[in-house]
């Protein structure tokens, strides 16, 4: 089966002035449909260029990248953004949702570039929250909820329009342990009911072990990639913060 | 994206800030208000003076007789009689852009009734006067052309002299009136016309037969005719030819020949009146154009504001495009937000414009009129605005990268 995700010699040289700096040197890279990759490194490593990459919100200098098989290089930007509402879904460090806006319209929002009607887009929206088990939150806005639950909304509108694959940016990054825990929960779940392939950018091991692969990147190049037995996130583990149990 | 979803996007965007927006318009608002105000003032007035002019009379050429010259000083015009009744005759039946002529005698006298008297304007016509000067009777009936053959001592009032000397709203018809201690019947009263491009009252005045004005009131030489020549064209384009034939007919009738200056003046009001329009038509035009430019001002304001828009919602930008939203999406997301400004500013200055000039009507008694064309241009310019001005910052939002945008603080 050819590999969902395929880069072969990738380089990502970004131009500052007259100084060429070299984010990704070399890269070549193969994931399967339904794995749980975790890319790990020092920030500088060039992890965030490498998911950038993946994600389709840059192109690389040289080298080929490839998605389900096509070709990704030679898109135009209309083209990489239908790509990305097609087939991928984002979750960030600081989640990255629309401020004043309803935690539904939220997740609605890749549906809206997708064309859909209002009801359709609903409906689906509210499917998403659902399983992140935010349903009930649907009508707040995301200064009305905590960073988890802000998280998780995030993590519906990535899972919304039905993605081959998850790109997350230090999606833990701004959550304490146990909440971490909850979001790495979801993407364990997500990998295993639907099948989704993920792709997670972090630094903390703690979050790395709950992959099912491990990539470690320094200075533009991949060091180390191995198979590992995930560890199973469970947030029952630590203890719940003052703040959080009251909310 | 589908256009329904567009709209309350927008109008979601511009919720958000509701000062801000509100502001933003209010420069648009301004521009198309003072556009509809000013062409409703302009339009208005073009309208007054055509009404004045209209009711001076259709079409309407003035024939005066020459200039009497004694002693070395030029007398004005009229003040030698030089047009004769054959003249008039020959105007009426022999020149093809005269649709009707008319002789004017004029005098003041003193009207009296039973009780009352009022020295007014004497007019002594025929009833082709009534058809050249657009003027119906509105109680009673004109004379007829027997009453003029007949000189039959009969008058019509005008508005004003009867409200002098009966009070106003009285129908003084079937009365008698003397002038001059001759006793005239009233058979009508002249509809009212009111003022007169010069200012002086239509209404006084008091209407005979001219045969009669010749015999009661004023004693004339028979052959000459002491007073003007009223003429109405056939149309208001044939003005200028009736003026043409009328000073050719009259040169031939009084026998000019070449290098000598005419013994008549023939005066054409129909040219006094369009050059009249158009005056105030190029005070519209000016107003409007004034107007405009403050509704340009506003476009501006809105570009502004949309540049601030688009940098405060770096971050909104790279979330939308990361999610899927194409170059085009962001872009037409951002003019329909600079749309949705101008064309709501637009609607709401059409609102307070119409206002404006209805309060004026209402409180100066300034005739306005609103075209519909002027509140639709009004409201197409003004969407035009939106667009054109909000194209640069929609443009500069869809081409960020959606990388840098999302890292944007």
């Amino acid at each position: 089966m050819a590999p969902l995700i395929s880069l072969e010699d990738v380089s990502k040289i970004y131009r500052m002035g007259e100084v060429e700096v070299p984010a990704l040197q070399h890269v070549t890279l193969r994931i399967d449909e339904g794995e749980f990759v975790a890319v790990m490194g020092p920030s500088g490593s060039g992890k965030s260029t490498l998911m950038n990459i993946v994600g389709c919100l840059d192109r690389p200098t040289s080298g080929t990248y490839r998605l389900g098989g096509a070709e990704m290089g030679g898109l135009s930007r209309a083209s990489l953004a239908e790509v990305r509402n097609r087939q991928i879904g984002f979750v960030f460090q600081h989640f990255n949702l629309l401020p004043r806006t309803s935690a539904l319209e939220n997740v609605e929002l890749p549906l809206v570039y997708a064309g859909l009607r209002t009801r359709e887009r609903q409906e689906r929206a509210l499917r998403a929250l659902d399983r992140v088990g935010l349903a009930d939150q649907a009508s707040r806005a995301p200064n009305q909820l905590s960073g988890g639950q802000q998280q998780r909304v995030a993590i519906a509108r990535a899972v919304v329009n039905e993605p081959r694959l998850i790109v997350a940016d230090e999606p833990t990054g701004a959550l304490d342990t146990r909440t971490s825990m909850e979001v790495m929960q979801i993407f364990q779940e997500l990998g295993a009911a639907a099948g989704v392939t993920i792709l997670l950018v972090t630094h903390e091991a703690d979050i790395g072990r709950c992959a099912g692969r491990m990539v470690s990147m320094r200075d533009g190049r991949i060091l180390g990639d191995r198979r590992q037995a995930p560890l199973r996130a469970d947030p029952a583990r630590f203890p719940l913060p003052a703040v959080e149990a009251s909310a | 994206m589908r256009a329904a979803t567009l709209v309350r996007l927008a109008g979601r965007a511009l919720g958000r800030n509701k000062m801000r927006s509100f502001l933003t318009t209010l420069g648009v608002v301004i521009g198309v208000a003072a556009v509809i105000a000013m062409t409703a003032i302009g339009e208005g007035a073009k309208y007054r003076v055509q009404q004045t002019f209209e009711a001076m009379g259709t079409n309407l050429l003035i024939v005066l007789s020459g200039s009497s010259a004694t002693g070395g000083m030029q007398g004005g015009f009229g003040s030698q009689p030089t047009l004769t009744w054959d003249d008039l005759r020959s105007i009426q039946s022999e020149l093809s852009a005269v649709k009707a002529a008319a002789p004017v005698m004029r005098t003041a006298s003193v009207i009296q009734a039973e009780e009352q008297n009022w020295t007014t304007s004497l007019v002594g016509t025929t009833p082709e006067y009534f058809q050249i000067r657009n003027w119906s009777v509105s109680a009673g009936q004109r004379f007829s052309p027997e009453d003029v053959t007949s000189g039959a001592k009969v008058v019509l009032l005008g508005q004003t002299v009867v409200e002098k000397l009966y009070g106003s709203g009285a129908n003084p018809v079937g009365r008698t009136v003397r002038i001059k201690m001759v006793p005239y019947q009233v058979i009508g009263v002249l509809a009212k016309k009111g003022q007169s491009p010069m200012g002086s009252d239509y209404d006084d005045t008091a209407i005979l037969p001219v045969t009669t004005f010749q015999s009661k009131v004023q004693g004339g030489l028979t052959k000459f005719l002491t007073g003007a020549i009223f003429v109405g064209a056939v149309s208001p384009d044939a003005t200028g030819r009736a003026q043409q034939q009328i000073a050719g007919l009259l040169r031939d009738r009084h026998r000019l020949g070449p290098g000598i200056d005419d013994d008549f003046s023939v005066r054409n009001l129909s040219e006094i009146a369009s050059a009249q329009a158009q005056g105030t038509a190029v005070l519209t035009t000016l107003l409007a154009s004034i107007a405009a430019v403050s509704l340009l001002v506003g476009g501006i304001g809105i570009m502004n504001i949309m540049l601030v828009s688009v940098t405060e919602r770096t971050r909104e930008i790279g979330i939308r495009m990361a999610v899927g939203g194409k170059p085009r999406d962001i872009l037409t997301q951002f003019v329909a937000e600079a749309l949705a400004l101008s064309a709501g500013g637009g609607v709401i200055g059409i609102a307070v414009g119409i206002g404006a000039a209805l309060f004026l009507a209402h409180q100066f008694h300034w005739p306005t009129i609103i075209r519909v064309a002027t509140v639709l241009v009004s409201l197409g310019f003004s969407a035009l605005v939106g667009v054109v001005f909000g194209l640069y910052p929609a443009r500069k939002a869809s081409r960020l990268d959606p990388i840098d945008a999302l890292r944007f603080e």
